[in-house]
């Protein structure tokens, strides 16, 4: 028997731990990334990776790490597969370990661990200020070494388009384009797997990387995939606003006494430090004396959106505000938060020793994605999904160094299970005829594209899209701007038939590969905004005034959107929560 | 007082064989500007300073953190990330071109899979034997660990190949970061186990004794690993090395 083939796509750490593992199988894999899989978004992490090891003497636990995380995760999050992952952590850190990942260390020589939010056990492990970079390049090597073994087949510069289903629904491969040449193309496989990241671009600037625009999975769910609390997106309150995109400000800032303010006078656009303290407002310490500028993630970015969109107090009228740490001494900064003073003055210029930084939340993170079961498989047999680009390990909200070892977990469930299913599957029954339809289909969707003459840029149309989203999707929803916001969705899907390229080329033409991917982000913007319109409480990062409270008899449930390819448009089915293992209880820290 | 501007001039060329050209630029200046922002704005509206449409500029990029390696091109002359260049500290007009070193893709974006190659020919992983539960990884001095931290942070960029004197079709140079990881993977308890092979991998034509000490590799690193220091340490490796090999002859 042929050793089964399995695509996956994404070369992220969800996607090579899947490689890795089904390598291991004896399957043959073909790895697909629109860049060198070493350039991936996972490098963006910094903070580290969650496992109890309880290496403190603390008495830390896996049902401990469960307990937190479906607690964080205000108890949306289906238990059993993240009871699984809690115990499989400890597991994953000492692979990584044994892979060479650089991790900080104990006098002893051990693995030290730190604190993380959402916790009270020191539970992190970490390589320095990077940890991402430096467990992706363990894994990249590893995988690395199996391409040299001819066991993996690395298609790097090629975006998925599509995947190929046969007449009865069921995956046998994928469409991909070559960026560089723009040749589409097909390629068979017994089964697929997504870990194509985050969505951070439908918001415009985040703090996700350029190639995370959620277009693969988007292309999925207008194929038949359901999308998964797409609602549920993580805005982190200290981002550092850039004219390319967000970068992180780590909560450390304010641990160590940063205060966060505006001017009183909106668009009061004097220097910082020449507005006297009179003319200040530290609204943060005002609403919560108790906690002051320490209250949690989501109630600083709440409050911070108040500010700037409710009282118009932003800086210079745009959406940022003051995060100060000039009166603080200088060698108490440098001992205790040199790296990330060094990440503030290299990308804005600005020394934040001497002049308060200009912060604002930023989109960070997406709770919901495909749609998937305790195997990793979504419902359309033979498409697999693992990573931030499904929705099962994270709830209602994430905690903070779970994402790492989600992604390594789900890769590990879907290399294996795409394996096992590839063994048992028949062959089509219907021919091969469905490839050639699917590559036609998606070259004339190119052709198209390439010769509109119409009057709206694509550039501008996703900036547009990206203030909308930010400004009615994220941190405060009311049910009358996400309506608006949906119609305002369909206009511009409307608006998006006369788009007008501006490069016809046929060689490396990044243009019409973003068009492509605008048009997916503005279906996957509708599954955003109506869920949000849809879901009537309060629940982790899904916040609305009008309904402020958590609504367990109602909305403890999965939220499934399907795409009604008539309608062209989402419709939603709702999937009670499996919380079989910890009764729910009210979220208070 | 007219609106301040960024004046950028950027290298263009189509294809990989195509010819190059110059095209200038002129786009809106708001502070804190890096060059990639400059470079969305002429995506948003590709039209050159004396008014010509055109198409917008091709280059890679990814995480715009300085951490993913893919925004390098030189700048003003000097290889470094687009990301991470500021332009209140760039004197104008910018001058973008690709590296002179690699194969052009287009514009500014060029073809460094060379150093994963390389990465590959010296076999720059440690060689476990499977994903399975073994118990935890060798243990490691907080020092030794400190040791290994700064030279992986590599991100691939390149910079340090584009700017070596001795990196070039002639020498077939294998570049200063290859060697850098090298050193990592021959620290490492377990890595080690391959130093032999990654040794010979750099001996003989475009291997470590290409370098001629020039270190303008350091001089460039965006992540200031310490280069020229893993150059001289796995020099000296391969010296024992080759030493030993012919005495045992």
């Amino acid at each position: 028997m042929a050793a089964p083939k399995i695509i996956v796509v994404g070369g992220g750490l969800a996607g090579l731990a899947a490689v890795i593992k089904i390598a291991e199988m004896g399957g043959e894999c073909d790895l697909f990334s629109i860049v060198p899989v070493k350039r991936s978004h996972s490098v963006c992490a910094q903070g580290g990776i969650n496992a109890a090891k309880n290496l403190k003497g603390e008495g830390d636990s896996t049902w401990k790490h469960f307990d937190d995380t479906v607690y964080g995760g205000d108890f949306l999050g289906n238990q059993p597969p993240i009871k699984d992952m809690c115990e499989a952590a400890p597991g994953i850190i000492d692979l990584l370990d044994r892979m060479g990942v650089p991790f900080n260390r104990t006098p002893e020589g051990l693995l030290d661990f730190r604190r993380f939010g959402g916790t009270l056990y020191n539970r992190t492990a970490f390589a320095g200020a990077t940890t991402g970079q430096q467990l992706l390049y363990a894994l990249d090597e590893q995988v690395r070494r199996y391409e040299s073994e001819g066991k993996v087949k690395k298609y790097e510069h090629w975006e998925f388009l599509s995947a190929v289903l046969d007449g009865q629904k069921v995956c046998r491969g994928i469409c991909a384009m070559d960026l560089r040449s723009m040749e589409v193309r097909t390629f068979p496989a017994d089964a697929i797997i997504i870990a194509t990241g985050g969505i951070g671009a439908i918001f415009g600037k985040s703090t996700n990387s350029v190639v995370c625009t959620g277009s693969a999975q988007s292309a999925l769910y207008q194929q038949g995939c359901y999308y998964a609390n797409g609602e549920f997106i993580q805005v982190h309150p200290t981002s550092i606003p850039g004219e390319d995109k967000l970068r992180l400000m780590s909560e450390s800032a304010r641990g160590e006494g940063g205060r966060v303010w505006v001017p009183k006078t909106p668009g009061d656009n004097r220097d910082p430090k020449s507005i006297p303290q009179s003319e200040r407002w530290y609204f943060l310490e005002e609403w919560y004396p108790k906690y002051g500028n320490l209250v949690p993630r989501d109630v600083a970015t709440r409050a911070i959106f108040k500010v700037v969109y409710e009282h118009n107090l932003g800086i210079d009228g745009k959406p940022m505000v003051y995060l100060d740490l000039t009166h603080i001494d200088r060698k108490i900064l440098d001992r205790k938060l040199e790296g990330i003073l060094e990440i503030y003055e290299k990308f804005v210029g600005d020394d934040p020793r001497d002049t308060p930084m200009k912060i604002f939340p930023g989109m960070h993170y997406t709770m919901g994605g495909m749609w998937i079961d305790y195997k990793q498989a979504t419902n359309i047999p033979g498409i697999f999904a693992a990573g931030e680009c499904e929705y099962q390990y994270h709830g209602a909200n994430r905690l903070g160094a779970n994402s790492l070892v989600s992604c390594i977990y789900g890769g590990g469930i879907a290399g294996p299970n795409a394996v096992i299913y590839a063994r048992g599957l028949q062959a089509s029954s219907d021919g091969n005829g469905h490839f050639a339809a699917e590559q036609k289909k998606q070259e004339e969707n190119n052709a198209l594209l390439m010769k509109n003459e119409g009057t709206e840029n694509p550039v501008k149309l996703w900036r547009e899209l990206g203030e909308l989203m930010t400004k009615d999707c994220t941190v405060i929803r009311y049910n009358k701007n996400l309506q608006q916001t949906d119609g305002k969705l369909v206009e511009m899907l409307e608006r998006y038939r006369k788009i007008n390229l501006s490069d016809r080329t046929l060689w490396a033409n990044t243009t019409v590969v973003f068009a492509r991917q605008l048009y997916n982000m503005l279906q996957l913007a509708r599954v955003i905004a109506q869920g949000a319109r849809m879901r009537d409480e309060s629940r982790g990062a899904h916040y609305k005034p009008d309904f402020p409270e958590r609504d367990d008899k109602n909305w403890m449930k999965t939220t499934k959107a399907y795409f009604a390819p008539d309608a062209d448009e989402p419709k939603f089915e709702f999937e009670p929560v499996d919380a079989s293992l910890i009764p729910p209880r009210p979220r208070k820290y | 007082m007219a609106d301040k501007t960024v004046i950028l001039k950027i290298k263009r060329q189509l294809t990989p064989n195509g010819k190059s050209y110059w095209e200038e630029f002129s786009v809106p200046y708001r502070p804190n500007m890096n060059v990639i922002s400059a470079l969305m704005d002429i995506a948003a509206d590709p039209v050159t300073r004396d008014g010509k449409a055109t198409t917008p500029i091709t280059y890679d990029s990814n995480c715009l953190e300085e951490v993913c390696g893919s925004c390098a091109m030189l700048i003003n002359g000097k290889a470094r990330m687009a990301c991470s260049a500021l332009i209140d500290q760039l004197e104008q007009p910018i001058r973008l071109e690709p590296f002179s070193k690699f194969p052009v893709v287009r514009d500014l974006a060029t073809d460094r899979s060379v150093i994963f190659e390389n990465l590959k020919a010296v076999k720059a992983w440690v060689p476990i034997d499977g994903t399975y539960d073994l118990g935890a990884g060798p243990r490691m001095t907080a020092e030794d660990q400190e040791a290994a931290y700064p030279l992986s942070r590599c991100i691939s960029c390149c910079c340090c190949m584009e700017a070596c004197p001795q990196f070039n079709e002639d020498t077939g140079f294998v570049g200063a970061a290859t060697i850098s990881q090298v050193r990592l993977f021959n620290t490492h308890p377990t890595g080690k186990a391959l130093q032999r092979e990654r040794l010979a991998a750099l001996m003989g034509d475009g291997g470590i004794q290409e370098c001629g000490y020039a270190q303008n590799c350091v001089e460039v690193c965006p992540k200031d690993i310490p280069l020229t220091k893993s150059i001289s340490e796995v020099g000296g490796q391969v010296m024992k090395q080759a030493l030993g090999d012919m005495l045992r002859r």
